[in-house]
């Protein structure tokens, strides 16, 4: 879990272009939208692109979005339960 | 009486140089426009992440828009009529090659916003803040006598109290940016000539 964690987010930095931010800035449990990474709704679109691209996840449902992406735990933890790949 | 118009301050942007009113003010060995861009944006010391997310075209309009526009007033209603030769071209073929293949079809969003050449004129209303009027035209060369009638246009009809009007093409890393502001004070008259000498 803790590589999938660094790989998830060496992934996010560079898939959203977050310029001057490194692995070792991002907590685990750090909030991806609002006051954490700033993340914006283009960012979330993205991600969602990410999961199914890397990790074979496709999720159709837009409101399961805010619970995986709360913060890097979140969405590991989604990752390893249902990945396809 | 007709008023008079004036071009206050143009920004050239071109071969990994930058010139403010005709002064070379930057230059960088970088010789890919995204590192360039990148340099530039760190020599003006900018805190503006969302700059990296932006494609070519919008970086290159959004660099020329802060060298004129970075200490307007916050009442200025500033127009803003950009044009270029290859429209998001640049950008259409990016996302044309993530949706070529079916078997691995990953559009990016983040991509996909910046398929229209207005766009880069969204980006820099948001940075300045601006609710003013706003225009893009696409046409082989820059239609001098076109851009100067409409910015004459808008300035005499309190459409705006000042206008930055630019060229901005970006295709493959080829890049040019020509952009000058309008206003009633200045010390060039805004003309066909005076325009024409900034494409020198």
């Amino acid at each position: 879990m803790e590589n999938l964690k660094e790989e998830l987010k060496g992934k996010i930095i560079e898939v959203l272009n977050l310029e001057d931010i490194n692995i070792e800035d991002i907590k685990d449990t750090d909030p991806l939208f609002g006051d954490g990474l700033g993340l914006d709704s283009i960012d979330a679109l993205e991600l969602i692109v990410l999961m199914d691209k890397q990790y074979g996840i496709k999720l159709s449902d837009p409101k399961e979005g805010k619970t995986i992406f709360q913060n890097i735990e979140t969405m590991a933890k989604y990752i390893a339960d249902n990945r396809t790949k | 009486m007709k008023e008079s118009y004036y071009i206050s301050n143009s920004c050239v942007i071109k071969n990994q140089k930058v010139f403010k009113n005709e002064t070379l003010v930057f230059e960088s060995n970088e010789a890919d426009f995204n590192a360039f861009a990148k340099a530039t944006y760190k020599n003006l010391q900018l805190e503006y992440p969302k700059f990296f997310k932006m494609d070519g075209l919008s970086k290159l309009a959004f660099l020329a828009s802060e060298f004129l526009l970075s200490d307007k007033n916050e009442a200025d209603n500033i127009a803003l009529l950009f044009a270029n030769k290859s429209a998001s071209l640049d950008t259409d073929l990016k996302h044309q090659e993530s949706i070529q293949d079916k078997d691995n079809f990953f559009p990016s969003p983040a991509i996909f916003v910046y398929t229209l050449a207005n766009i880069c004129i969204g980006e820099v209303s948001i940075r300045h803040q601006l609710k003013s009027e706003s225009a893009f035209f696409c046409s082989e060369n820059y239609q001098t006598e076109f851009m100067l009638n409409y910015t004459n246009y808008l300035l005499q009809n309190q459409k705006a109290d000042k206008v930055l009007c630019g060229w901005a093409e970006f295709l493959n890393d080829d890049y040019q940016a020509v952009f000058y502001l309008i206003e009633k004070q200045g010390t060039k008259e805004h003309t066909i000539n005076e325009i024409e000498n900034l494409f020198k």
